[in-house]
């Protein structure tokens, strides 16, 4: 996967836009492989509050995970109106419960700044950067960094 | 290495056949070694050996071809009976095996180096055996391992004639003036598009050929009603080439003819007409049909026999040996091997038919068919649902798919199974490595080498057993003092045996050492503070103690096991494939290291449970039985443990949905809700109930790694997907009693503190 950071400066980078938590995220565009909606997880005994189970994905074992809680910013109770976003990382595929998908937006590079060291913890390890769109502020993600657990066995 | 290069692509099939080869070569030289080996079965050890070579020339691995002739060589002299198959010749056929196995190894780049050396001692002491009388060099042939004096062995035996003899290389054994061969195409030989004429063409290559066509059999052209091969050659080829060129020639049309290569001044044929220096072969060849007219498959004339008869003459030992009458002996062999096996194929041409695969093609289907077996069941449960009448031919038509599909994945679940052989037979290279290195005097026996467990499986268990080998042999075997001191025979005992129990695989490691010494293993335990110095434990406990990581009790780390990393390893790599290791252990008797594994790690029968509002499956191999406790069958003991009487006898109780954590914490105790106790039996044999909900039924379900996509879950072995497409977890049975024992510690603990 290309990092956004180190891509010169005018290269166009496409993102795909999402709330979690209430707050706005994106997170580039070819680390998603689909957008579902919520279906009931089976509960993982012994993980961390974040993970929601696991759900079937076409004969596959797909863990989900609930984005808001990962990012410090509360539990997320799932409906028929949240999706989740299949990502692929670390040759695994893990599903992001979100609140909802927005958009797919073109970001410069150089649009990019650097995370402000006022955020939580949880959130400061996650985000890469942020992007002012407008009148908006989208968090960029690192979907790498998601699952802890994942990365450290991967590495 | 490029999979576009034809050449490469063939040379990988023959490194795949070299390893079928070498297995062949290391069960035929095993058999040997145990004494059940018989003529046949240094036959089998000279083609396997031969094939080597054959396939290495075409791919111009010299090394290779050179150690294999000599190798050849020697097992030629052995089946022909030149030199007697004594435990000196084992010995040295033992070293050689290794030797060619190291070779082929380095050919397809699998070890970075080949030992030169030892390869030419290994060499050296194959044709100093072949030179030298036999006897006498058995006699002197010191205990220690030949293979530790190399310098000895090139000083003394360096041969001068063999590398200019051949096949028949024995120095005296010049090859024979002229030979008579007698040719007999079948009709397979034309259907497989083998042209005679070319064959001849190549014999003639060799020397001056007379080539007589026999037409006897040939019909008139009248009744000739069908493509039958009806004509014979006899050719008398005056060269004094090696047997062995002839052969080559037809070795390619090896079961597909009758062929009988003599040397021209052949005693067999004063046998058969004591007056006639000219052989008759055509005569012969009658004589050899004649005394089993019954059996019409003696035409199929064995060609292995025959060439033993042919080198005859030249053996010290005469052919006379075969119990038969001489005139009849080529018949009587001819006949035997060609009878059990009826019309078909002579032995040397037979085997099973057989395709290779890529494991990834059989894995897709695999998994396609599992997707189906789900799909069939969720229909099933949907049709079900909607109140259709058992009757109906819906329904009778989804239960013959529900048998169709179930055979489906049988078949292609029986694909994927092998027998463990492959594993075991690399074993007796291990066991005289390691003795060798301890200087102890080991035995291994086999059992159950045709037990058969999924590829997959097969695949990963050589290293766990590896390592209990070598584990057993260094720390389980005492030295040759200690046994004499134990009033034990000099040779320590490794058994390694595998069976089916329970739908798993059960490999057993056992010895007839000294046992573990519980006290040391202790003692070290707690110096390493891997327990506390007043842990109460059994004996069972101490000994599991040896699978802790970071323990080791060999007092000195050798070069073969005691690291420290041994047995940890081991149980982590059985665990990986969700098998279990226990050991038995009787202080001066031995041990026995039992490793149970899944048959396959695809499928599972199991049982559908509820456990803290949750649908969970329990492995049906591990439940005894389930019941509904009665009144007064629970009491609590202690703070948070509770037992449950089964048949007289009081187990743990383990609520299973407190402890995976899906009951709420403020759910009532056990006592205070309706429940089933399921009794299971851990991979240590002791038991302890589950409590549940609810059972819901028995399933067999396709299994779904939980690591592919994440991590192992504690208490959990892996997912399935039901048949309304939902995720169930499959219990982990054995991590579920440890977690069970660690959550009512840590509430004592609480409570305690």
């Amino acid at each position: 996967m290309s990092d956004p950071l180190n891509t010169p400066e005018d290269a166009q980078q496409e993102l795909m836009a999402f709330m979690a938590g209430g707050q706005e995220f994106c997170v580039d565009i070819m680390a998603i492989r689909e957008i579902r909606g919520w279906t009931a997880a089976t509960p993982l005994p012994k993980t961390p509050g974040y993970m929601k189970g696991v759900i079937n994905l076409r004969g596959t074992i797909l863990p989900i995970l609930d984005l808001s809680a990962r990012l410090g910013l509360g539990m997320c109770e799932p409906s028929g109106r949240n999706v989740i976003m299949v990502v692929h990382i670390a040759n695994r595929s893990v599903g992001l419960l979100v609140d909802s998908v927005s958009e797919i937006i073109m970001v410069k590079a150089n649009e990019i700044q650097p995370a402000p060291s006022v955020a939580m913890d949880e959130m400061k390890a996650l985000i890469m950067g942020i992007i002012p769109v407008g009148q908006r502020l989208l968090s960029l993600l690192d979907v790498n960094l998601v699952l802890p657990e994942v990365e450290v066995e991967a590495a | 290495m490029s999979a576009d290069d034809p050449f490469e692509a063939i040379k990988q099939t023959f490194f795949l056949e070299c390893e079928e080869l070498l297995t062949d070569l290391e069960a035929s030289v095993t058999a040997l070694t145990f004494g059940d080996g018989d003529g046949e079965t240094i036959n089998a050890a000279f083609r396997a050996i031969h094939s080597i070579k054959g396939g290495a020339g075409a791919f111009g691995l010299e090394e290779l071809v050179r150690f294999a002739h000599v190798f050849e060589t020697y097992m030629d002299e052995l089946r022909s009976g030149r030199k007697t198959c004594d435990d000196i010749a084992i010995r040295a056929m033992l070293h050689a095996s290794d030797v060619l196995a190291d070779h082929v190894s380095y050919a397809r780049g699998l070890i970075p180096s080949m030992d030169e050396e030892r390869s030419q001692t290994v060499a050296n002491e194959l044709r100093a055996l072949m030179d030298d009388g036999g006897p006498v060099v058995a006699a002197a042939a010191p205990e220690p391992n030949p293979v530790e004096d190399p310098i000895e062995a090139e000083f003394d035996f360096k041969p001068v004639m063999f590398d200019f003899g051949d096949d028949a290389g024995a120095p005296e054994a010049l090859p024979p003036e002229a030979w008579v061969i007698s040719f007999k195409p079948h009709k397979r030989l034309y259907e497989t598009g083998n042209e005679p004429a070319l064959l001849l063409r190549e014999l003639a290559r060799l020397g001056p050929c007379q080539v007589t066509l026999d037409t006897s059999e040939l019909a008139s052209l009248a009744e000739l009603a069908e493509p039958a091969a009806c004509l014979s050659w006899s050719i008398v080829l005056d060269a004094p080439v090696e047997m062995e060129a002839i052969t080559e020639i037809f070795e390619f049309v090896e079961g597909e003819c009758d062929l009988v290569i003599l040397p021209k001044s052949d005693p067999l044929a004063d046998v058969t007409d004591s007056s006639a220096d000219e052989v008759d072969i055509a005569a012969l060849l009658a004589a050899a049909t004649a005394p089993a007219p019954a059996a019409p498959a003696a035409d199929e004339v064995d060609i292995q026999a025959l060439l033993a008869m042919a080198t005859a003459p030249i053996a010290p030992a005469p052919v006379a040996a075969a119990p038969a009458p001489a005139t009849s002996a080529p018949a009587t062999n001819s006949a035997k091997a060609a009878a059990p096996a009826g019309n078909a194929p002579t032995a040397a041409a037979g085997g099973q038919a057989s395709i290779r695969v890529d494991l990834d093609r059989i894995d897709k289907l695999i998994n396609v068919v599992g997707e189906l077996v789900i799909q069939q069941a969720m229909l099933a449960q949907s049709v079900a649902e909607c109140g259709i009448a058992a009757s109906s031919t819906v329904k009778v038509g989804l239960e013959d798919l529900e048998q169709l599909s179930r055979e489906i994945q049988d078949s292609v679940m029986a694909i994927r199974a092998q027998p463990v052989k492959s594993v075991f037979q690399r074993m007796p290279r291990l066991v005289r490595e390691v003795a060798d290195m301890t200087g102890k005097s080991v035995r291994l026996i086999t059992e159950g080498e045709s037990t058969e467990v999924d590829k997959t499986v097969v695949d990963r268990l050589a290293e766990p057993i590896t390592h209990m080998i070598r584990n057993a042999i260094d720390h389980g075997l005492e030295d040759v003092e200690g046994r004499a001191a134990a009033g034990k025979p000099k040779e320590g005992i490794i058994r390694l045996a595998a069976l089916h129990r329970s739908g798993r695989i059960v490999i057993e490691v056992s010895d007839d050492g000294r046992g573990i010494n519980r006290e040391r293993v202790r003692k070290i335990a707690v110096d390493r503070g891997l327990i506390a110095a007043d842990a109460n434990l059994s004996n069972e406990e101490t000994d599991n103690l040896i699978f802790l990581p970071g323990f080791s009790t060999a007092d000195t780390v050798s070069d073969i096991s005691g690291r420290g990393v041994g047995m940890d390893v081991v149980r982590r790599s059985i665990q990986q494939l969700g098998g279990r290791i226990s050991i038995a252990s009787t202080p001066g008797k031995g041990s026995v290291f039992t490793m149970s594994l899944p048959l396959t790690l695809a499928v599972l029968d199991g049982m559908v449970v509820r456990a803290g509002g949750q649908t969970l499956l329990s492995p049906l191999s591990s439940i005894i039985e389930s019941f509904t406790p009665k009144e007064g069958d629970l009491h609590r003991i202690g703070a948070r443990d509770w037992v449950i009487r089964f048949r007289d006898r009081f187990l743990p109780l383990i609520d299973t949905g407190r402890v995976l954590g899906f009951s709420k914490p403020d759910s009532p105790e056990i006592t205070g809700r309706d429940g089933i106790a399921i009794v299971v039996e851990n991979e240590g044999g002791s038991q302890v109930a589950l409590w549940v909900d609810d059972i819901q039924g028995q399933r067999q379900v396709v299994i779904k790694s939980l690591e592919t996509n994440y991590r192992k879950v504690d208490g959990i072995s892996a997912a399935t997907i039901l048949g309304d497409g939902r995720v169930a977890l499959i219990l982990d049975i054995d991590a579920l009693v440890v977690l069970g024992r660690q959550q009512a510690n840590q509430s004592e603990f609480k409570i305690a503190s």
